[in-house]
C-alpha cells in the first residue's frame, strides 16, 4: 500500500496529468517484456539455426588423390572457416597419415586430440592436425570411435604423436594400439577416471578428496 | 657382495628433478648412463598440471582468458593473442587495426622479455653468473611497460576478445621507441660477453644436435626448428595480427645445435625490436575494441589458429556448441611438444650437456603441464 501511495501521493497535485503519465507508462511497462523478446529473439535468430556445422565442401588436389586411393573409407571433406579437414573411418586413418606424409608432404603432425560427445555412438572425435611445410597448408584428419575401440597408434607415421596420444589417453581413456609407451603422462598412474571425458567433474572430484584425506564431507 | 654387482652393472640410473635448479621448474628427468654417457633418459612431468583444458569447459570465453596467462607465464601475452585470435576466428570477426597493432606491439615485447629469461637462465646453467643479472635488468624495463599498459606485469590479461580493453597510455610510443633504442646496445653486450666465449662455445658446439628432419618429425618448433635450419615462422608462413605489414627476417643457422639455438635467438631479439620500431611508428588511430556481443557465444564449429610464441607453435582448437562456455579447448604447447625431442637430443651425450639442452629448448613447465 505504501509503496502505491508514494507514486500517487507526490503526483496529487496535477491529478489527470499524473494520471496519463502512470497510464501512459503503464503500457509500456507492460509492452517493454514483449518488445526485447522479439529483439532478442531477432537477434539471436540469425545463428540460431544451425545446429550442426556449416560447412563448404572440400575439393583440391589433395581431396582427388586421396578419393582414388581411399575411396571407401573418408566420408567427408569439408571446409570451414577456410581450414580443411577430412573424416575417415577409424581404420583407414594410418594409412591416410602415412599417404599424406610420404605422398603429400604433410610431414608435422601437429597435435592429436580427442572432443568427447557422450551421447554419440560413436562416442569419440579423434582429430589429427596436420601441417605441410612444402605447401604451407594445415588440415585436420577426424574419426569417430566408439568407447573402448583403440585406435591403432600413430608413432608409426609420425614420432611427435607419442606423447601427444599419451595425453588423449590420460584425459579420455583411449588407449592406442601398438603405443610403445602407453601410460599415463600429465596426471599419476594411481589417477582415477579420464578428467576431459564430459561425465567427470570437477566438483565431484574435490569432493571424493576431501572425503578420503580429511574424512569429512566437504559440503560444497 | 651388493658391491660387485654395483660395480658390474654397467647402467646407474639417476634421478634429476624435480628439484633441480636447472630443470627451469618441476622437471623430473630419469637419467640412465653409463660413465658420463647417457645411453636414454624419461621425462616425468605432470607436477605442475593444473587441468586448464577442464577449466576452458566450464568457463565462458572471456573468463577463461586469463587462465591462458598462467600456461606459459613468462610470455603470457603470447598466450592471450592466440586465445584471442581463435575465438575471433570462430566469431568470425578481427580486431581492428589500431588494436592489432597494438597487440603486436605487446607480443613482440614480450618475445624479447621471454627470450631474455631463457639467456639468463641457459647461461646460469652453463657456469655465466653475469648475464642473468644484466637480462633480468633488461626485462625489467619490459615489464615495467607491461605494468603501465594494464598493471600487471607477468600474467597481464592484455588482450580481450575483438581487440583491447585499454587504450595506450600517454607517452606509450616514446617509450618503447626509448626502449629500443636503449636495447640493441644490451645484445651487443651479452654478445659480447658469451659469442665468442671459450667456456660457452665449448659448451654449446655440438651439443645437442637436432637435424630439421628430426625436428619435423618430432614436431619441434620455434627457434630450435630454425637453428636446424628451416626457415619457418608463422609470423610469416601465415601471418596474423597483421604481421604482414611489417619487415623481419627470419634468422636460421646450419646445424642445429645448442650454440645455433643461442645465436637464433639473439637475433630474434633483434628482429622484434625491428618489428617494434615499425610498429610503434605507425600505430593507426581508430577505435580499439571490435563489435563483439556482450555474450560470446560462436556458432557451431571448430576451429584451430595458432601464433609463433616465442618457444614456437602455440595452438589453440576450440569446438563451440553455440553456447557461451567452449564444449572442447585444445591448447597445443610448444614447450610440451619441443621436450619430447630431449631424449633423441641428449642420447649418446654427456651427462653434464643435459643441463644445457635442457636450457635450450626453453621449457616452460607451466605450459608443459598445463
Amino acid at each position: 500500500m505504501a509503496d502505491e501511495q508514494k507514486p500517487e501521493g507526490s503526483p496529487a497535485p496535477p491529478p489527470a496529468g499524473g494520471e496519463a503519465a502512470s497510464q501512459a507508462e503503464k503500457p509500456v511497462a507492460a509492452a517493454k517484456p514483449a518488445v526485447p523478446k522479439p529483439a532478442a529473439a531477432a537477434h539471436a535468430a540469425p545463428p540460431k539455426p544451425p545446429a550442426v556445422m556449416v560447412t563448404t565442401p572440400w575439393d583440391s588436389d589433395i581431396t582427388q588423390f586421396l578419393k582414388e586411393r581411399f575411396a571407401g573409407d573418408i566420408t567427408e571433406f569439408s571446409t570451414y572457416l577456410g581450414q580443411s579437414f577430412l573424416v575417415a573411418k577409424p581404420d583407414a586413418v594410418i594409412p591416410i597419415l602415412d599417404t599424406l606424409k610420404l605422398e603429400l608432404d604433410f610431414d608435422y603432425l601437429v597435435d592429436v586430440t580427442a572432443v568427447d560427445y557422450p551421447k554419440r555412438p560413436e562416442r569419440f572425435d579423434l582429430v589429427y592436425i596436420l601441417y605441410s611445410f612444402a605447401r604451407n597448408e594445415r588440415i585436420r584428419v577426424k574419426t569417430m570411435i566408439a568407447d573402448g575401440y583403440t585406435p591403432p597408434t600413430a608413432v608409426t607415421v609420425h614420432l611427435a604423436a607419442n606423447w601427444l596420444e599419451r595425453e588423449v589417453f590420460d584425459m579420455f581413456g583411449i588407449q592406442f594400439a601398438g603405443h610403445p609407451d602407453m601410460r599415463r603422462i600429465l596426471l599419476p598412474e594411481e589417477w582415477q577416471g579420464y578428467p576431459l571425458r564430459k561425465e567427470y567433474g570437477i566438483l565431484q572430484q574435490d569432493d571424493a578428496w576431501v572425503r578420503e584425506n580429511m574424512g569429512i564431507e566437504s559440503g560444497q | 657382495m651388493p658391491e660387485a654387482t654395483f660395480l658390474d652393472a654397467t647402467e646407474l640410473v639417476i634421478n634429476m628433478g624435480p628439484q633441480h635448479p636447472s630443470t627451469h621448474g618441476v622437471l623430473r628427468v630419469i637419467l640412465k648412463l653409463d660413465g658420463e654417457k647417457v645411453n636414454g633418459t624419461e621425462c616425468v612431468i605432470g607436477y605442475l598440471h593444473r587441468g586448464v583444458e577442464k577449466i576452458g569447459e566450464n568457463r565462458t570465453y572471456q573468463q577463461f582468458a586469463p587462465y591462458v596467462d598462467r600456461m606459459d607465464y613468462v610470455a603470457a601475452v603470447s598466450n592471450g593473442l592466440g586465445y584471442c585470435l581463435a575465438v575471433e576466428k570462430l566469431l568470425n570477426i578481427e580486431a581492428p587495426p589500431r588494436a592489432q597493432a597494438v597487440r603486436v606491439i605487446l607480443t613482440e615485447l614480450n618475445r624479447i622479455a621471454s627470450h631474455l629469461l631463457w639467456l639468463g637462465t641457459h647461461a646460469l646453467d652453463i657456469g655465466a653468473i653475469t648475464p642473468v643479472f644484466y637480462c633480468l635488468r633488461e626485462r625489467e624495463e619490459v615489464l615495467k611497460i607491461f605494468e603501465n599498459y594494464c598493471g600487471a606485469r607477468l600474467t597481464t590479461h592484455a588482450f580481450r576478445i575483438g581487440g583491447l580493453q585499454y587504450e595506450t597510455y600517454d607517452g606509450f610510443e616514446e617509450e618503447v621507441k626509448k626502449f629500443c633504442d636503449w636495447f640493441i646496445p644490451k645484445v651487443d653486450e651479452y654478445e659480447e660477453l658469451l659469442t665468442n666465449n671459450r667456456i660457452w662455445v665449448g659448451r654449446l658446439k655440438g651439443v645437442g644436435v637436432l637435424s630439421a628432419s628430426e625436428c619435423k618429425e618430432y614436431g619441434v618448433t620455434g627457434p630450435v626448428l630454425r637453428a636446424a635450419g628451416v626457415a619457418w615462422d608463422l609470423r610469416k608462413a601465415q601471418p596474423y595480427s597483421g604481421y604482414e605489414q611489417y619487415e623481419f627476417d627470419i634468422p636460421t643457422a646450419e646445424n642445429g645445435d645448442t650454440y645455433d639455438r643461442y645465436s637464433v635467438r639473439m637475433e630474434e631479439m633483434r628482429q622484434s625490436t625491428r618489428i617494434l620500431r615499425q610498429a610503434v611508428d605507425r600505430i593507426p588511430s581508430g577505435p580499439i575494441m571490435g563489435k563483439v556481443p556482450k555474450v560470446v557465444k560462436p556458432p557451431v564449429g571448430e576451429a584451430y589458429v595458432s601464433i609463433e610464441a616465442p618457444k614456437g607453435e602455440l595452438g589453440y582448437f576450440i569446438v563451440s556448441d553455440n553456447s557461451t562456455q567452449p564444449y572442447r579447448l585444445r591448447v597445443r604447447p610448444p614447450s610440451f611438444v619441443n621436450l619430447q625431442a630431449l631424449d633423441c637430443m641428449v642420447r649418446g651425450g654427456l651427462v653434464a650437456d643435459v643441463v644445457a639442452i635442457i636450457g635450450t629448448l626453453d621449457i616452460v613447465l607451466g605450459e608443459v603441464d598445463r
